[in-house]
């Protein structure tokens, strides 16, 4: 079951490579057959969600195969509440990215429909995976369709930011792939056999020093596909010339990736270091959250406006994660969705002007409002959930955050609210030059509306921005146990390290007042919900 | 007692037998007239394969200085692979540039049989007459377009550098039987093993001599000189089967002497091969970025290629001996299918081999683009290909030796070399065509051998257990 929620958009990526399409005379057929493999793959993420038992902390769905035995290495995937979600958000934003580029790719669809279904095929493969190594080889592939994307259906400046996004994001998980090798190595010192298990190495005893490295060596390599401030510099250059489609899986799934690295593997592998780390990694995120939204209110190009907002979003996952404790996580990854949704909505709808203006240039529209009411009405909606207004997913998730980090260190909480109130200043700044006001440009006069097939696309984000703004507790429920078990896994370790009796102390009060009872969590946020 | 003497030669007699075949056929073969001489190579190499499989495990050995051991065998398949699919990529090349059909099988065949020589020899004498025999005949095949001037400055260059590391390598030799009296490795590593003279500068200098004739041959820093040039000037398939076979040949010998016969002076050679694996693994990537020549950045990228094999050499364990094999099938069946693209692209007058000209190949030639990218992936150790399960397994040794150093070195260097791989992408895929002619028509059988090979590639990416299996049985039988 499992397996098959990769090898189905894989196997429709073969499917497609062997239909013969020299002169393009079969492209209606083969974007019809993308979307409908797509739409299969999405039908079985959610399948998966309505057999998922949220009850329990444990991997589901268990899938073991010996691959190369003499190493340990397993063909190994199971999925817990916290993957579940982001394989299912892949799924869901898959078929929205083909719907986007129904009529703005018009060369080689072929091989457009196939990078896309590839990509789809690593990404969940990333998600579900438990063996390290079977985790870096999703992880390594996903950079050759997503560098193509980029490279060939990109805009001017494509084959720059093809080239340096592969190059910064193979520099980082290089590295990794040394730790992988060392962690599977000490295994072997441990038990006498090689092991990628990642369940296997959690139980690993690593002293502090190995500890340090290994957890830096991961760290990066995540920290790079984030983007975490200072290693961002590769993400304007890549969401800006990709496609709609390459941007929209990007910002929606690919950044995800990285901090689901550090919520499954960097923190829990390495707890001690984590702990250590942990003020400055969330250091780094508070000036990326501020950062990111200071260098996104002076961009002249939408897109990149929209591209820096995400450095400033991803921000808040990570400094939930570095918080450790159930609401911070929880929020991290409620935020991981719901930036998925509002940012590939927003890619999704700037993509919709690009297309019609072939310009991304704020200063180009103005007045969009009383040309495309509708547009601008999804737009409106999307717009409020990234900045977090209440009702709209983008809130749960930063609020949830906020609480963990004040819960944790309050210092960190002051410039992270100070990043919500500049989000709202560059989003609603961009809002009002592009779609308020009168139509200054004569070009805007005439631009039409939503097409039913931008409505199809436009509607289910929109539509999940509200749900999961007014209901979180659907999807807050199935991840609960998962994060509770994370986070008790990573601070049982901990108080190890702390020698001195009184910060001892302070430790474990600190513990007790961050786990809430289960369902607390839920229950305060939508007394409603069972 | 006389069969199972010759037991261990032969895959060497079925090569040659072949090779003397091909001059009999060319010397009956009218002027212009077209004689499918490479199915004869064909079915000597398959020979060589069979007899290969037949004697898996047996450890025949012949007059005491080639045995047919599993690690040789092993070598000696991957030479046979390595024979075949040049064959097969040269069909096209041999007709179009009008080359003498019977002297260049001929010739590819005996090198052959001087690599398998080289890689199941245990006399350093006899691995000194092996290293003679492939070096002839690849000198000679460097410059097999005699109308071709840097062809033949190429081969110029080649044979003068070889024949000044011949002479080290010899001096090695002489050195090792002054001190140990003997040049059977078996003899020379019991007597080391046995004496305690670690500090004889005597056979610290033949170990030093030594380690200068491998490096020369594997084209190791500061012995990569000749590299570049020579794969530049000779035509490409030569190239790719030079960057090969003689690499695959010169590794097996270096790891067989060094691992047993030097083993008890790994202390004091393992410091020094990994300082020439840095250099090597740095040199290669770094300078391979400032190519515009196809062929001399695939150079670079093979002189890359052989630090990587050097670090499985100093890591020296059981991981590490597997993992040279391993990367040694991986690296020679893409490296060869690469510079098969190059071949397949040149016509007679232009070699074509300029990064320029393969701008928008994939909008003329979609099959080949996508089957070169696939190669050029799997050298930049990407997954799912056998690169990156050849790298993998490479820095694994790496790391369980405890060469942390080692593998950093080689995994950033490793993305470097991905830079200049991505820049033959982007010519192929995001150039626009200028205008330029389509390529000649591509060979039948060339493509086949491309696509045989990127399934290899893909097979032993997915699926490598089999063959990493294999890889680690082989070993067992010797060190």
């Amino acid at each position: 079951m499992l397996t098959l929620s990769w090898a189905l958009p894989l196997a429709g990526a073969v499917l497609l490579l062997l239909i013969g399409n020299a002169d393009g005379r079969r492209n209606g057929l083969i974007r019809w057959l993308a979307l409908v493999l797509s739409l299969a793959s999405f039908a079985v993420t959610l399948a998966l969600w309505a057999r998922f038992d949220a009850s329990s902390a444990e991997f589901q769905f268990v899938e073991r195969v010996p691959w190369i035995p003499a190493f340990g290495i397993d063909y190994y995937v199971g999925i817990d509440g916290i993957s579940l979600l982001l394989v299912v958000l892949t799924g869901f934003l898959t078929p929205i990215a083909l719907l986007s580029s129904w009529e703005s790719i018009e060369r080689k669809v072929k091989e457009f429909s196939i990078f896309i279904l590839a990509l789809e095929a690593a990404m969940i493969g990333v998600f579900v995976s438990l063996d390290l190594f079977l985790f870096y080889v999703f992880w390594d592939a996903m950079l050759v369709p997503m560098y193509f994307l980029i490279g060939i259906w990109g805009y001017d400046q494509r084959i720059y930011a093809a080239v340096k996004f592969m190059l910064y994001t193979m520099a980082g998980s290089v590295l990794m792939l040394v730790a992988i090798l060392g962690l599977a190595y000490l295994h072997s010192e441990a038990t006498g056999s090689y092991s990628f298990d990642v369940v296997k190495l959690y139980t690993l005893d690593l002293a502090p020093e190995t500890q340090r490295w290994f957890f830096l060596a991961f760290t990066v390599a995540f920290a790079i596909k984030v983007p975490l401030f200072p290693f961002h510099t590769w993400l304007p250059d890549a969401h800006v010339q990709a496609p709609t489609a390459g941007s929209i899986i990007l910002a929606g799934v690919l950044l995800k990736m990285g901090t689901y690295g550090l919520v499954r593997f960097s923190f829990p592998l390495f707890p001690v270091a984590a702990a250590e780390f942990a003020p400055w990694i969330a250091l780094l995120a508070v000036i990326g959250i501020v950062y990111g939204a200071l260098v996104a209110m002076v961009q002249p190009d939408m897109k990149k406006l929209v591209a820096y907002s995400s450095v400033s979003h991803l921000g808040f996952v990570v400094l939930g994660i570095c918080a450790m404790n159930v609401q911070g996580v929880q929020g991290a990854v409620y935020q991981m969705l719901a930036h998925g949704v509002s940012t590939g909505g927003l890619f999704l709808i700037v993509g919709m002007l690009s297309d019609r203006r072939h310009t991304r240039l704020i200063a180009e529209f103005g007045g969009l409002k009383q040309v495309m009411p509708r547009l601008t009405a999804a737009f409106l909606i999307i717009t409020l959930a990234s900045i977090g207004m209440p009702a709209l997913n983008g809130f749960i998730g930063e609020f949830l955050t906020m609480v963990g980090a004040f819960l944790w260190d309050p210092r960190f909480v002051v410039p992270a609210g100070l990043g919500v109130i500049l989000s709202a200043v560059y989003m609603l700044w961009m809002f009002q030059r592009v779609y308020l006001g009168n139509v200054t440009h004569e070009e805007n006069a005439a631009l039409p509306d939503l097409t039913p097939r931008e409505w199809a696309s436009v509607v289910p984000l929109c539509a999940l921005a509200i749900v999961m703004g007014v209901l979180p507790a659907i999807f807050l429920a199935p991840m609960e146990p998962s994060v509770r078990r994370v986070v008790e896994q990573v601070r049982s370790v901990q108080p190890l390290r702390v020698d001195n009796e009184m910060q001892n102390a302070k430790f474990k009060m600190q513990t007790e007042r961050t786990l809430p009872q289960p369902g607390e969590v839920r229950r305060a946020l939508n007394p409603v919900a069972p | 007692m006389f069969r199972t003497d010759l037991a261990a030669i032969v895959p060497m007699l079925c090569v040659t037998l072949a090779a003397l075949a091909c001059m009999g056929a060319e010397a009956f073969r009218a002027k212009g007239e077209r004689m499918p001489i490479g199915v004869l190579g064909l079915v000597g190499l398959v020979g060589a394969a069979v007899s290969t499989v037949i004697l898996w495990d047996r450890n025949a050995g012949s007059f005491g200085v080639i045995v047919a051991d599993n690690f040789g065998l092993f070598v000696t398949m991957v030479l046979a692979i390595v024979g075949v699919l040049t064959i097969l990529f040269s069909s096209q090349v041999v007709e179009r540039d009008g080359l003498p059909s019977g002297e260049y099988y001929a010739l590819m065949l005996f090198s052959i049989v001087g690599m398998i020589m080289m890689s199941t020899a245990t006399d350093l004498l006899v691995i000194f007459v092996a290293l003679e025999i492939l070096s002839l005949a690849v000198y000679v095949l460097t410059a097999i377009r005699r109308d071709h001037l840097p062809g033949t400055e190429a081969a110029f260059k080649y044979f003068l550098l070889g024949a000044f590391s011949s002479a080290f390598f010899l001096y090695g030799i002489a050195f090792t039987y002054g001190v140990t009296g003997s040049t059977r490795l078996a003899a020379v590593g019991s007597y080391l093993s046995a004496q305690s003279m670690t500090d004889n500068p005597m056979i610290l200098l033949a170990l030093g001599l030594l380690l200068v004739g491998f490096a020369f041959k594997i084209s190791a820093v500061p012995f990569h000189m000749w590299t570049p040039d020579a794969y530049e000037g000779a035509p490409a398939i030569v190239a790719g089967f030079m960057s090969t076979g003689v690499k695959a040949a010169a590794f097996a010998a270096f790891a067989r002497v060094f691992l047993s016969a030097f083993e008890p002076f790994k202390d004091d050679w393992a410091p020094v091969v990994a300082v020439v694996a840095i250099a090597t693994m740095v040199l290669g990537t770094v300078v391979g970025v400032a190519q515009s020549n196809l062929k001399r950045m695939l150079a670079y990228s093979s002189i890359a290629h052989g630090g990587y094999l050097l670090v499985g050499l100093v890591a020296a364990n059981q991981v590490g001996k597997a993992a040279i094999l391993f990367y040694l099938l991986a690296y020679s069946v893409t490296n060869l299918a690469a510079f098969g693209v190059i071949a397949m692209l040149g016509t007679r007058e232009a070699a074509n081999d300029s990064l320029r000209d393969y701008a928008g190949l994939w909008y003329a030639r979609p099959a080949l683009a996508a089957l070169m990218t696939v190669c050029l992936l799997s050298l930049g150790g990407l997954p799912p290909t056998a690169g990156f399960i050849g790298k993998w397994y490479i820095f694994s040794a790496a790391v369980s030796a405890g060469y942390y150093g080692l593998a950093i070195v080689g995994v950033l260097t490793s993305v470097i070399s991905v830079f200049f791989y991505l820049r033959i992408v982007v010519m192929m895929y995001m150039a626009e065509r200028d205008g330029a002619p389509a390529p000649a028509r591509l060979g039948a059988v060339g493509l086949a051998a491309l696509a045989v090979s990127t399934a290899a590639i893909i097979y032993l990416g997915v699926l490598p257990t089999p063959v990493l299996d294999l890889a680690a049985r082989s070993i067992a039988t010797i060190f």
